[in-house]
């Protein structure tokens, strides 16, 4: 993964994020508040609205992105933080140039594994995290991953037969 | 009966943007120009306003507008006892009180004028226990009304109670509590409101009701001088709904205010703490209930006293006793009836509609009672059950015309797989079964004056479908099923039918998302408009293909003669032939389907819904003695559901029921000390998630109910109803105590267990 990293210090008044492999340089002070949270920059100024708040204080899950491949709650991780970060939101885990879904994203369309759906760019964001590049993941570590997600539709078990089935045809097809 | 797509696990219409991010909820709309509003709360439960100041947060640069209550019309009252000023002036009744509101060009600079503004309040004794409520020395809280009982006298007598009570052979009476529990929406409440150049007024919103809504804030233009003019409600997509919608808010009123003083869309959008605050939660309960039955074993009489608290102000929680009514009048076969409920005003938060509307606090007290008296007559509760079990054909006490009924196969089934006649009374390593029924209504309910739903279909050159619908998308699938109901009548792909079910401009007239009615009343409405353009369609196709109408089948999507199938023609072409030719025509068709159920009469009386949902729920629990931690080892639920259109959403709805329910029995309380909530937080109040998620069998009982769309009955609420008594009666058969009171935690476990060692 290619990253940037400009040089920082104490009067650096910009930072800069590649969020879904583009590049954005922005001014803290003006696009950015030291105060501002990732998902506030991410929704608010970049327009990236897949990525949802549910609760604001890191307990639902909904705002989950990746930074550097890693899920984290957006809403408790401050702008300013990500400075020379890569960040992966919901729009950006398909194949950009065909618009073709994740695997992820087609088993969750075709095992329908939510109702109102407001939890899941977040879960399918950890999800993501989970089996990229991880070849033996068992259900307990795919609850692990879940476990910070909360559903009031209480879709998980569609989730979970969701995921084993990514698992499954992976395994069929021999990829990772 | 054959079917291409009905009976199909076919996926939810809406599913790519809901995994890609581009559904849009309310929080995601932006309009030009748009500012944001925020809310000042009172700091008191009860307290009289002496001075509200907001000049300092009127001068504070990017605030537009600040209002208070001096801004609304004197007399202007929301709910429907309309008993609710959206913007609080003389008095506070709840610390979710409106008192003034703010919008400013952002949502940081609004929350900083809410600090610069200043109210002096004389705080007043609170009333926060509806029995204290009750005594005739308690202050008055609403003096207009004069009383803290509110003028809902539900009651319903059906029989002689009194006379049934002393010929009975077994008679128990017992008192269940129940806390009250919050919808915890994944997304917020919110809206945004605007008005365009001619005064009229769209609002994005998230309700379940948008013809009701659109009719409430019509009569709040008209109050707000604006007569004669049109509000257009765009539903985006609902993060959520379970009932929580069902009502319309001050928030919205609010945000309709600010938006008529700056001129520009106005957004409001709660935080967390204001959700689980300032919505109004399933209320608690306080029931007496007294059962009896023969030396067979046959129920002679049911009485139920309840009190309901019903908060500072009233909403539809007011009205869920004549939900109750119905599992007590017409769960099992019980001649004898007898029911009172109170609602009374205290200083705590108001109560609204949460799924199942009232049945799961009534079926708790009746079916943990019911195992008591199994207990009292030497009956298993399994066998008692089936002796009272409701059968198809029946008229209950209260007027309900039972037509499919499978709620003995379903008492059957979840026996059977809970092995319950091995497990029942054992007590191995504190392991105990129980199991609990419920009815609902399953065919619409007859709660206003319409239970009706308008569908209109067009048809365009292309062969696809447009069906326009009256019923809102909550998550459960409407979408869908109406697409399913449509594509099916119609014989073409279901890829093939867009259903547009948001905007009140375009779709007809609905009563709302709720008493488990979509699927039976929208489908309904959708089919015979589907039935209607479809002979439209076959007399049309007749001329085209030169067979009589009858000889015409169509299958996906292709039109052909039945006796000669050479000859055929793809729907698109047919329609383009009628439609490019002079003197053409389109193809367009619209039905209202109104069930052919009852309002209750003044005694309460008459047949609510056009068809009842039966099922029943098994759980085999493990209690451990040492922590009162109570663990679900295995659960059934068992559900009589018509006819399932679509397995994958229906067991969306079932899984998602239960486990609701299961939170509700074992963990969900919201906290309220002295008017104040102590937990409204996500990290506080639990709510399940993957870890807590038990094993759950769902058995799917098909009545084909004659009355429904291709034989289906409601399901949306059914799988939370019985949840409760089903686990408070699986301990009581493993360690022996009855917890009374919900939520049942290790701490009230525990404590049962020391006192029964003690006795």
């Amino acid at each position: 993964m290619e990253t940037k990293v400009q040089a920082k210090g104490a009067l650096s008044s910009s930072i800069r994020l590649k969020v879904n492999g583009k590049i954005y340089d922005l001014t803290v002070g003006k696009d950015v508040q030291p105060w501002h949270t990732l998902t506030h920059t991410l929704r608010e100024k970049l327009g990236f609205t897949g990525t949802k708040v549910g609760c604001d204080h890191g307990a639902c899950g909904a705002c989950t992105v990746l930074i550097e491949e890693k899920p984290v709650l957006s809403c408790l991780t401050l702008t300013v933080e990500c400075d020379g970060k890569s960040i992966v939101t919901i729009e950006g885990i398909g194949d950009p140039t065909s618009g073709r879904l994740d695997p992820l994203q087609e088993a969750f369309i075709e095992h329908t594994a939510f109702q109102c759906g407001f939890c899941t760019p977040g879960i399918i964001m950890s999800l993501k995290a989970l089996l990229d590049g991880n070849p033996s993941v068992t259900e307990e570590d795919i609850k692990d991953a879940l476990s910070g997600h909360y559903c009031r539709c209480i879709s998980h078990y569609h989730v979970l037969r969701a995921v084993k089935d990514v698992i499954e045809k992976r395994r069929r097809n021999g990829s990772l | 009966m054959s079917f291409n797509i009905i009976g199909k696990k076919i996926p939810k219409k809406d599913a790519p943007f809901k995994v890609t991010g581009q559904a849009l909820y309310i929080d995601d709309v932006e309009l030009p120009g748009m500012l944001y509003g925020k809310i000042l709360y009172s700091k008191y439960p009860h307290a009289r306003i002496l001075h509200i100041d907001t000049s300092k947060a009127e001068k504070l640069p990017g605030v537009k507008a600040v209002i208070t209550a001096k801004d609304f019309p004197p007399h202007f009252r929301i709910g429907f006892m309309k008993d609710n000023p959206p913007l609080k002036g003389t008095k506070v009744l709840s610390t979710r009180d409106e008192i003034a509101a703010v919008c400013a060009i952002s949502p940081e600079i609004a929350e900083e004028a809410l600090d610069l503004i200043s109210v002096e309040y004389e705080v007043l004794q609170g009333i926060f226990d509806p029995l204290v409520a009750m005594r005739e020395d308690a202050p008055i809280l609403h003096e207009e009304v004069g009383s803290n009982i509110l003028k809902l006298p539900w009651r319903l007598v059906c029989g002689d109670v009194e006379k049934a009570k002393k010929e009975s052979a077994y008679v128990v009476e017992d008192t269940f509590t129940t806390q009250w529990v919050t919808h915890c929406c994944l997304a917020t409440s919110g809206c945004v409101a605007y008005f365009d150049v001619n005064n009229n007024l769209t609002m994005y919103s998230n309700t379940q009701i948008p013809s009701l809504a659109q009719n409430e804030f019509l009569e709040a233009l008209t109050a707000l001088g604006l007569r004669n003019r049109r509000v257009r409600i765009i539903q985006v997509t609902i993060g959520g709904g379970f009932g929580s919608k069902l009502d319309t808010y001050p928030y919205e009123y609010i945000a309709i205010l600010l938006a008529l003083k700056t001129r520009k869309p106005v957004k409001i959008v709660f935080s967390r703490d204001e959700e689980f605050f300032a919505t109004s939660p399933r209320q608690c309960t306080i029931t007496k209930i007294s059962q009896g039955c023969d030396r067979d074993g046959r129920l002679t009489f049911r009485e139920v006293e309840m009190i309901l608290d019903n908060g500072a102000y009233t909403s539809w929680g007011a009205t869920t006793p004549s939900v109750m009514m119905m599992p007590i009048s017409s769960l099992y076969r019980v001649p004898n009836v007898k029911y009172t409920a109170t609602c009374v005003y205290t200083n705590n938060t108001y109560c609204q509609a949460m799924r199942g509307y009232g049945n799961p606090q009534a079926t708790f007290a009746i079916e943990s009672s019911l195992d008591h008296l199994a207990e009292e007559s030497g009956i298993d509760p399994y066998d008692l059950r089936i002796i009272n079990a409701n059968e198809p054909g029946e008229i209950t006490p209260q007027g309900f015309r039972v037509t499919t009924c499978g709620l003995k196969e379903c008492i059957e089934e979840v026996a059977k797989r809970l092995n319950w006649k091995e497990k029942r009374g054992r007590g191995l390593k504190k392991r105990g079964v129980g199991i609990a029924s419920l009815i609902h209504v399953g065919g619409g309910a007859r709660v206003y004056k319409s239970d009706g739903c308008g569908t209109i279909i067009k048809m365009d050159d292309f062969g696809k479908v447009d069906v326009f619908t009256g019923a809102s998308d909550i998550g459960q699938g409407a979408d869908t099923v109406i697409a399913q109901i449509v594509a099916e009548e119609l014989g073409v792909p279901v890829e093939d039918v867009n259903v547009i079910h948001n905007d009140t401009d375009i779709c007809p007239w609905d009563v709302g998302v709720h008493a488990s009615r979509t699927t039976f009343v929208a489908g309904n409405s959708a089919l015979f408009a589907a039935k209607k353009i479809k002979k439209k369609l076959l007399e049309i196709l007749s001329k085209l293909l030169e067979v009589p109408p009858e000889d015409v089948a169509i299958k996906n999507g292709i039109a052909f003669s039945k006796s000669d199938p050479q000859k055929s023609i793809p729907l698109a072409r047919a329609l383009r032939r009628i439609h490019f030719t002079t003197g053409g025509s389109m193809l367009m068709a619209e039905h209202f389907y109104d069930p052919q159920n009852e309002n209750l009469n003044k005694e309460f009386r008459g047949n609510l819904s056009a068809a009842y949902a039966y099922g029943t729920h098994g759980v085999e629990v493990e209690v451990d003695t040492e922590t009162g931690k109570v663990k679900i080892l295995k659960y059934v639920a068992a559900h009589d559901v018509g006819r399932a259109i679509n397995p994958l959403l229906l067991e969306g709805q079932i899984y998602g029921g239960v486990l609701q329910g299961i939170g509700y029995a074992l963990s969900e309380k919201m906290i309220y000390d002295n008017g104040y909530l102590k937990n409204g937080n996500f990290l506080d109040y639990k709510i399940l998630t993957v870890r807590d998620v038990p094993p759950v069998e769902i058995v799917i009982i098909e009545t084909n109910e004659e009355a429904g769309p291709f034989g289906a009955k409601g399901i949306g609420e059914p799988g939370l109803v019985p949840t409760a008594p089903a686990i408070a009666n699986a301990i009581y058969d493993a360690v022996g105590v009855r917890i009374r009171d919900l939520p049942i935690t290790p701490e009230k476990v525990l404590k049962a267990l020391k006192e029964k060692n003690k006795g």
